[in-house]
């Protein structure tokens, strides 16, 4: 009792203690470099509007720095604007722009280096090379900011949001346009991405690199170059997302590589090229997912396994499936698949015969696709037709057992 | 037919009158006259009533029989690529073949032959037109009037105009009737069954080598491809985006994919039309 009293006064005194700095013209402090020069650990800066270029900034201790009315930290093609290199600060309400671009370092609108508990907050990025990056960091929030890159080239582009090696992080409710990747990840583990919107980069939205038991949920990813890819991680949840209109002869919804032990759930696809591409990926569950007028809903490589598909509901796509092999070893469940002919005499709600999601004309563009401006066409109905009497080229194991009869609700 | 020969026959020659001595400008033209008899000809027919009833109760089968409009599009896709090329290219031989003597008379007339050919032609797009638009246009707006709803509807009618102006070639070549009807059955045979099977053909064969430019202009040479692309380019996009191929890519990712697949379609009917007008021209009646 006694400790925690004494504790609650020191921490009363070092809150009063903390002091406000105010910087802006005509204010105590002219600019925002003396401000942090100035500045104690646990005080407050606050940023009046104006233009600020001041070159590099660093923050070497635990403060504050809040912007009112979104000044403008400018970096002139030339620096970094931010660098933290304390734990507990927060940025907070600034408009950061041009930020320098280098071949030897990653520039970046805010660096967090080896800091924890570091919170960027509400602020405006334009025209960075790196917005947000975060390196060697524990418990971090990125949230509710707006990051527009001016589209490059992509050797020449940074990512809006950059963790590496970072755990507990938290990516929320922020806007990412025009960088290389929305959000990059690589060696970040149990870290949370909810509420994002990422569309329009250069590559991909999200980029997994090697790292695992982290959580997407409740993001749009939307006309990226390449979609998201989730690749070399295992155990990664990814829940309640919204890819679209992902188009390319590489562009997915989700492309997986080398993952494993992962749940896909409740997601929807529409308009991909390629809702969801799976290579080298096992024991994922996908389920209760939309998949809606993708050009493939599904692209299984043989190279997988012990993945299950249940539960998925597939409409207007104009392939459902398609696979490089005929070795099969992924099991298909219960989805709802439009193409379905079959019957159901029981009532039950389950389709008697099987439902074979690959078609004739699907390992035709498989393996020739050029083919593919053959599509819709009557003969290419015809064949398909005449496969399905008689299986000979598409994989006989590749079945759903149990197709539903009627859309499943999700 | 001929009781319509009779009927019109002092029309015409006073409609030609006064365009030879060019007092009336609004009944100036014969072509207009002769479009308009051409047309009545055709409404009053009953086979005209007969496919567009049929064209009405196929689309609002299709669409009635699923929740998904998408679905009842692909089965109607199916049905335009097969149906409408067929039934316009058969009744617009059997129709040439018909007015037969009605064109003769015209050609006694001072009428251009160039514009007699025109007319038979207009007359019948307007009334094959008038039967698709009905058949197929009105589910369409009623059920899914999307893009790819009207790329179908677009399709639909490139298809009837492509396939009267290979019929009217067709037909100028030979007198006889039965041999025209015949002709005109095997061009459709060839370019809506036989032709896709010989590209698949042409692609395995050939499949070591780059075929994409070749690809593209495979798919210009016949019209009922021509006219699905303009159908995949809205309902099948994502899937031809994945296509690898840079040309392929660009070309279909704009507007331009579709602007110039219906331009060649367009063609499709005037280059006939043109190669029959020359022919009827020099033809011995």
């Amino acid at each position: 009792m006694k400790h925690l009293l004494i504790s609650l006064l020191l921490l009363m005194t070092a809150a009063l203690s903390a002091a406000v700095i105010e910087v802006g013209a005509g204010r105590a402090c002219p600019n925002i470099r003396t401000a942090l020069e100035r500045a104690h650990s646990g005080d407050t800066i606050l940023v009046h509007p104006g233009l600020y270029a001041e070159g590099n900034l660093e923050i070497n201790r635990p403060l504050s720095l809040i912007g009112i009315g979104y000044p403008v930290l400018d970096g002139r093609h030339l620096d970094e604007v931010i660098t933290v290199n304390s734990p507990y600060v927060t940025v907070q309400g600034f408009d950061i722009r041009n930020s320098g671009q280098m071949s030897t370092k990653d520039l970046a609108g805010i660096k967090v280096l080896s800091a924890d508990s570091v919170v960027i907050a509400e602020n405006r990025f334009q025209d960075c090379n790196f917005a947000i990056y975060l390196s060697n960091t524990i418990g971090c929030r990125v949230s509710r900011n707006v990051v527009r890159g001016i589209i490059k080239e992509e050797q020449n582009s940074g990512n809006g949001i950059h963790l590496w090696k970072c755990a507990g992080a938290l990516i929320e409710e922020n806007y990412l346009t025009g960088h290389r990747d929305g959000i990059y990840f690589e060696f970040v583990t149990d870290s949370e991405i909810r509420g994002n919107t990422s569309e329009q980069n250069l590559r991909y939205g999200l980029h997994f690199m090697f790292s695992h038991s982290d959580s997407y949920h409740h993001n749009t990813f939307r006309n990226n170059g390449a979609g998201v890819a989730v690749m070399y991680s295992r155990q990664v949840s990814m829940t309640e997302n919204y890819f679209g209109y992902n188009w390319g002869s590489s562009a997915y919804g989700i492309l997986l590589k080398d993952i494993s032990d992962s749940h896909i759930w409740k997601n929807n696809f529409e308009h991909n090229s390629a809702g969801v591409y799976l290579e080298g990926a096992s024991r994922i569950i996908l389920e209760d997912n939309q998949f809606r007028e993708n050009g493939w809903a599904l692209r299984v490589q043989a190279s997988c396994d012990a993945n299950v598909i249940r539960g998925n509901n597939f409409f207007g796509n104009s392939f459902d499936v398609s696979t490089n092999g005929s070795l099969v070893l992924n099991t298909f469940n219960g989805n709802y698949w439009d193409k379905y002919e079959g019957y159901d005499l029981d009532r039950d709600g389950i389709g008697d015969v099987p439902y074979r999601p690959v078609s004739l004309y699907a390992v035709v563009v498989e393996r020739m696709p050029h083919a593919l401006m053959l599509m819709r066409s009557f003969m290419v109905y015809l064949m398909d037709k005449a496969e399905k009497i008689i299986p000979s080229l598409t994989p006989e194991q590749l079945m759903d057992e149990k197709p539903v009869m009627r859309p499943l609700a999700i | 037919m001929k009781s319509i020969v009779q009927e019109i026959a002092p029309e015409i020659r006073f409609a030609t009158m006064q365009h030879t001595t060019g007092k009336s400008a609004a009944a100036g033209n014969p072509i207009f006259r002769i479009i308009k008899y051409v047309l009545y000809d055709i409404l009053q027919n009953r086979i005209v009533i007969g496919y567009t009833l049929f064209l009405l109760a196929v689309s609002m089968g299709l669409f009635g029989l699923s929740d998904d409009p998408t679905k009842g599009l692909i089965s109607l896709l199916n049905i335009v690529l097969i149906v409408t090329p067929l039934v316009s290219v058969v009744f617009a031989t059997i129709h040439f073949y018909n007015a037969g003597e009605f064109i003769e008379l015209l050609a006694a007339q001072p009428i251009r032959r160039g514009v007699i050919v025109w007319s038979q032609f207009l007359g019948l797009v307007i009334a094959l037109l008038i039967a698709v638009l009905l058949g197929i246009g009105v589910p369409i707006a009623l059920y899914t009037p999307t893009a790819t709803g009207l790329s179908l509807l677009a399709a639909a009618m490139g298809l009837t105009i492509v396939f009267i102006a290979l019929a009217l070639l067709a037909s100028v070549f030979t007198r006889d009737k039965a041999k025209g009807i015949g002709v005109a059955l095997l061009l459709w045979f060839y370019f809506a069954l036989l032709y896709d099977a010989l590209v698949l053909f042409i692609l395995f064969s050939f499949a070591d080598y780059p075929l994409e430019k070749a690809t593209l202009v495979l798919a210009a040479l016949n019209p009922i491809d021509l006219a699905r692309v303009v159908v995949l380019l809205q309902m099948d996009i994502s899937a031809l985006m994945g296509y690898t191929g840079a040309l392929f890519r660009e070309w279909l990712g704009s507007s331009w994919g579709i602007v110039s697949a219906m331009g060649i379609l367009l063609l499709w009917a005037v280059v006939p039309m043109l190669l029959a007008v020359r022919v009827f021209r020099k033809k011995d009646l």
